[in-house]
């Protein structure tokens, strides 16, 4: 069931700015309309923009910030969410204990 | 655009039925007249309710929205589904839970993923905190995504014979309501202890968001604990989003006087409901909007836009109705239908407007 509403309304998660979208909601409170458009400004692309495969997979390529394919080398996991957290200017709590972790 | 006179749909317990535009659209009127008498909320204007009447007559199987009107999708475990129990849908691969989210996150394309106890309660959590905390840590450092802890408050766990408290569903029926609104009282008061103890846990270990799933699934007390639990763990925890996803459309007054914030708890309705959770500090908020069985889906869809529209237009917060088995226009089944399901997201992303699912 999660696969039917994933393909007929999500954001396609890593496959586009899904997840981007989402940490704007979830740190800032920002509804819909708002967090697209914020994520939209801090890629520098339109908000149409951020679910079209075209676009987003060379853009999280290379901003670092994971991919839907298993690309050897590429970011993913906590490096990536690393730098989502600087690229949108927002706290996540595990990135926040990884960088105590490696602060010591 | 009709495509044809008849329209293929469902009955809120998934039977499939044929019926006319025209009976359609009577269903369409009926499901918001009735959500509006009971929530006093508005009805859908005409031309929401043809925008729905046209998501119901597309001839596809599946549906989807325009370019641009996509919305974030949640979910309350679903992500390890893959190696769960049929109970909560799962296919019973013996993957592992790690494997079962790096799946659900690359194969699906989900927008985030929540993880849980099996039993997906917060007091089975409790006595198994070191795994869970441990399982957690080690998710969140391969998982991309926004990864979310899930449990149910589920005060009916802290009753007799399960849990050490008088049982009201006991007590009520003898008559005895102070009796039982005591027991209610204290119960919540554990649960409520319980849900920030494993909170706290959970945040130690970086946890990303924490989601209340079904909350307020024993009324009013049940509701109220999951409330004091946002608000304390909001003040101590603050890097760690929360989710309250509610179990029914009507906080049930199992107590009756209990208030938050000197609001009356029981007979809450979405639109309410959306308010005293931000009031509590939660960041996204999950309406439920029960299906009836004995109508159609129509009907029980209808009724759901009703009710989301009203609580998206006053929310502060995302608000991500619920839409699995049995709410906001799901068939109330195991192996929900395709046809059902991407008709109920389309109608409540561009009727509803929510911010998510």
């Amino acid at each position: 069931m999660p696969i039917a509403h994933i393909m007929a309304t999500g954001m396609g998660g890593l496959r586009g700015a899904g997840d981007l979208v989402a940490w704007m909601q979830m740190t800032r409170k920002m509804k819909l309309p708002e967090a697209k458009r914020y994520v939209a400004e801090k890629l520098g692309v339109s908000v149409r923009d951020l679910t079209d495969e075209d676009v987003m997979y060379p853009l999280r390529e290379k901003l670092g910030i994971g991919l839907i394919t298993a690309k050897s080398g590429a970011a993913a996991g906590i490096i990536a969410k690393r730098r989502i957290a600087k690229l949108l200017d927002i706290e996540i709590n595990s990135v926040n204990l990884f960088q105590r972790m490696l602060a010591k | 655009m009709r495509m044809s006179h008849t329209v293929f749909t469902r009955m809120g317990d998934g039977e499939r039925i044929s019926i006319e535009v025209g009976e359609l659209r009577e269903q369409l009127r009926k499901g918001t007249e009735d959500a509006s008498n009971k929530g006093s909320v508005p009805q859908l204007d005409a031309a929401e309710l043809e925008a729905l009447c046209d998501i119901f007559c597309e001839p596809g199987r599946a549906v989807s929205v325009p370019h641009g009107e996509e919305l974030i999708v949640t979910d309350d475990g679903v992500a390890e589904n893959l190696q769960g129990s049929e109970a909560d849908g799962g296919a019973g691969i013996d993957l592992g839970v790690l494997s079962s989210l790096l799946a659900y996150e690359r194969s699906t394309a989900a927008d985030t993923a929540c993880m849980g106890h099996e039993d997906f309660s917060f007091k089975p959590v409790k006595a198994i905190i070191d795994y869970t905390t441990t399982t957690y840590y080690t998710a969140s450092q391969s998982v991309t995504v926004p990864l979310f802890y899930g449990a149910q408050p589920n005060l009916g766990l802290y009753f007799q014979p399960d849990g050490p408290f008088p049982n009201p569903a006991d007590l009520l029926p003898a008559g005895k309501i102070a009796e039982a609104r005591k027991a209610q009282e204290d119960a919540a008061e554990a649960l409520r202890s319980d849900m920030v103890f494993v909170g706290r846990e959970l945040n130690q270990v970086g946890c990303e968001g924490l989601n209340f799933d079904t909350a307020g699934s024993s009324g009013d007390p049940d509701f109220y604990a999951t409330l004091q639990a946002v608000r304390e763990l909001k003040a101590s925890c603050p890097a760690m989003p929360i989710i309250v996803g509610m179990a029914a459309e009507f906080v049930l007054g199992m107590h009756g006087e209990i208030f938050f914030d000197g609001q009356r708890l029981a007979g809450m309705f979405p639109h309410r409901q959306v308010k005293i959770v931000e009031a509590a500090g939660a960041d996204i908020f999950g309406p439920a909007v029960n299906v009836n069985t004995s109508q159609t889906i129509p009907w029980n869809l209808s009724r759901a836009v009703t009710f989301v529209k009203e609580t998206v237009k006053v929310a502060e917060v995302s608000v991500h109705p619920n839409v699995g088995m049995g709410v906001c226009g799901i068939p109330m089944m195991l192996q929900t239908p395709i046809d059902c399901v991407t008709r109920v997201s389309k109608a409540l992303a561009l009727i509803g407007k929510a911010d998510g699912l």
